[in-house]
């Protein structure tokens, strides 16, 4: 897993985006809790990816934003005015959906400019615009097609388009790539990313995918049953997840079985101490743990006395990926420079090695395999 | 030998088609065509084979009025039923989607009334209504109801026969779009519900509404019990009456009816056709 390498950030100054705010949302559907007191806030020009697993209230969080869902309490503001109770159509928000959202009836460029039409621009003007914006999302000449002759990237660009008709000061995005596929996806994130931080809007962006979050993000706020586990960069999300969720969540996490100490800050794992990074969830103090360590964070050295085996060997390019069983049973992975894995033939016993910093815990489970 | 088995369920449904579409023209063609015989004499030894039942049409007292009234009728009827369903249905999809059942039975409720137990039940209804409001102030509004030059009851009564069949053919135009998402997108490019519905949703249900207002005009221009038990004298209850001393007039205007009928579903569908854009290439 990697951040994203397509754009500086934060964004630069003298951006035309708002603040966006959310203050302590709540929103129930019958026994379901969607949201369970949502307090973030998005910085002017800024790009937040809202990532978790189905029903985690992500969309919940969203559509509150487009005015299409309302709180059983909480406030959303906009550049610090609560909109909460504002109709949807005076949000003054852009969105695109996950599914094709295009006026059937409509042409692109028409699609483009209904906004614009809605809100009184002359005609000529409107055409201007909307061909202006079917340029900048790279459809200059599909302005007379209707939506049933774009694919699905090409009607996601109008979409987008129609969402920035308006210049909306804030452009919410709800998982606008997941129906494409995979190639398609990765040029029209790039592309969204491009827009985004030449407009410099604020944009709030909901995807289930982990790998567009970081790739796309500014931060990523990582959510689950309605609340917030963490908000941060896609790299400390990556390299310090604040909770066991985080680090399960965000990329591979590995298990190893390891014992609390007494005084709850030193963990021993595979031989060897290591102070423990938060504390473990449920405030149990001693006993076994699970100590959560990134594939790409074990070192791995050939050693006949070595505690574990490897198994298997994918090669990945520069890293090659090692399945390794601990004597105990269980299952690891470790990622290694390629050159070096080449010198560990399979069935070979081997050592692993943990890194110098403190380590994340969690509740031990029995498994087999952990990664 | 592959050639050979393939050829064979080829052959074989096309005389299949070819049977079941010509034994279908046959059951349909042959009425139409014996009634038409009958229009022009063709067969009664008694007279020479003319239009003249055609060209009656043109000059016969009573026609034009019962058509005008029936058509007034449909018209009102379609604004009704659009007016009930397309508000329920959207709401359904939009807000309250478990009632859809209920909606659904409500509407297809009056496929299993008879038009002439609707029309007995109604004359009841009216016969104790006059009884009880005869000396009070709702009185002018039950004879309003019944006025002769526009029955607003029949009007309800062909709302109700209509319901199953626009509930059909809405369901049908709504299940082909995500309503909800255009509504939102809608919304999101600063739409106000009543543009949401006129600029987005409407046009976009096209198709559904020119077939269910062609129905309901079907429907209203055809019915005749409910009419005749109420004693009002629409064009289907005209052409019965007018059967009796001029038998060759009365099919001859069901004839150019239902050949006007026709002409409004060929319309219709090629209407909904030429404004649908053509499939991504």
């Amino acid at each position: 897993m990697t951040a994203s390498t397509l754009a500086p950030r934060p964004v630069s100054a003298g951006t035309a985006g708002a603040t966006l705010e959310f203050r302590g949302l709540r929103r129930s559907f019958g026994a379901t809790t969607a949201l369970d007191g949502l307090d973030l806030s998005l910085e002017p020009g800024e790009l937040l990816a809202l990532l978790g697993p189905s029903g985690c209230g992500k969309t919940t969080a969203l559509r509150m934003v487009a005015g299409f869902e309302t709180p059983d309490a909480g406030h959303v503001l906009l550049d610090g005015a609560d909109v909460t109770a504002t109709p949807a159509h005076r949000r003054d928000v852009g969105m695109v959906f996950q599914s094709y959202s295009l006026f059937p009836h409509l042409s692109a460029a028409d699609n483009v400019a209904f906004g614009m039409r809605m809100r009184g621009v002359p005609a000529a003007r409107r055409r201007d615009r909307a061909q202006e914006l079917l340029e900048l999302v790279g459809l200059p000449t599909h302005g007379g097609r209707y939506p049933r002759q774009l694919s699905g990237g090409q009607q996601q660009r109008v979409a987008l388009a129609r969402a920035l008709a308006l210049e909306p000061r804030v452009l919410l995005l709800d998982e606008p790539l997941s129906a494409l596929d995979a190639k398609v996806r990765q040029s029209l994130r790039e592309e969204i990313r491009r827009l985004q931080l030449e407009l410099g809007i604020t944009t709030l962006f909901v995807t289930h995918d982990q790998e567009e979050a970081l790739s796309m993000a500014d931060r990523v706020a990582v959510m689950r049953d309605g609340r917030l586990e963490q908000c941060a960069t896609p790299e400390e999300l990556y390299n310090s997840p604040a909770t066991p969720f985080v680090a399960g969540f965000v990329g591979t996490m590995n298990r190893l079985p390891g014992t609390l100490g007494a005084d709850g800050a030193r963990v021993e794992v595979l031989g060897t101490g290591r102070p423990v990074h938060g504390s473990l969830p449920g405030g149990r103090r001693t006993g076994a743990v699970d100590v959560l360590i990134r594939p790409e964070a074990l070192s791995v050295g050939a050693d006949p006395n070595g505690t574990a085996l490897l198994v298997a060997s994918s090669f990945l390019g520069a890293t090659t990926r090692l399945t390794i069983r601990l004597d105990g049973g269980r299952t690891v992975l470790a990622d290694v420079p390629s050159a070096g894995a080449s010198t560990l033939p399979l069935g070979a016993r081997v050592r692993l090695g943990l890194p110098e910093r403190p380590v994340l815990i969690d509740q031990a489970r029995n498994e087999e395999t952990s990664a | 030998m592959a050639l050979l088995t393939a050829s064979r369920p080829h052959r074989g449904s096309r005389l299949g088609r070819t049977v079941s579409l010509s034994v279908a023209g046959v059951y349909f063609l042959v009425p139409l065509l014996c009634a038409l015989a009958f229009t022009v004499g063709i067969g009664d030894a008694r007279q020479t084979p003319s239009l003249g039942a055609y060209a009656a049409i043109f000059t016969t007292d009573g026609l034009a009025q019962s058509l005008g009234l029936s058509l007034v009728l449909a018209g009102a009827t379609i604004v009704l039923v659009f007016g009930l369903l397309l508000p329920a249905l959207l709401t359904v999809r939009l807000a309250a989607p478990r009632a859809k059942a209920v909606v659904a039975v409500v509407c297809m409720l009056p496929l299993v009334v008879p038009a002439v137990a609707l029309g007995a039940g109604i004359t009841t209804v009216l016969r104790w209504a006059t009884d009880w409001l005869y000396d009070s102030p709702g009185f002018p509004l039950l004879a309003a109801l019944q006025e002769p030059g526009f029955p607003v009851i029949l009007v309800l009564a062909y709302t109700l026969m209509a319901l199953p069949l626009a509930y059909t053919t809405l369901e049908a135009g709504l299940n082909a779009i995500d309503v909800k998402v255009l509504v939102e997108a809608a919304r999101s490019c600063r739409a106000s519900w009543f543009r949401t519905l006129f600029l987005v949703v409407l046009p976009n249900l096209r198709e559904a509404l020119l077939n269910t207002a062609f129905l309901t005009i079907a429907l209203v221009i055809g019915e005749y019990a409910v009419s005749a038990l109420l004693g009002f004298q629409p064009f289907a209850v005209w052409t019965v009456a007018i059967s009796g001393s001029h038998a060759q007039l009365s099919v001859a205007v069901s004839l150019a009816g239902l050949i006007g009928t026709w002409l409004i579903l060929l319309a219709v569908a090629k209407s909904g056709r030429s404004k649908a854009p053509k499939e991504k290439p």
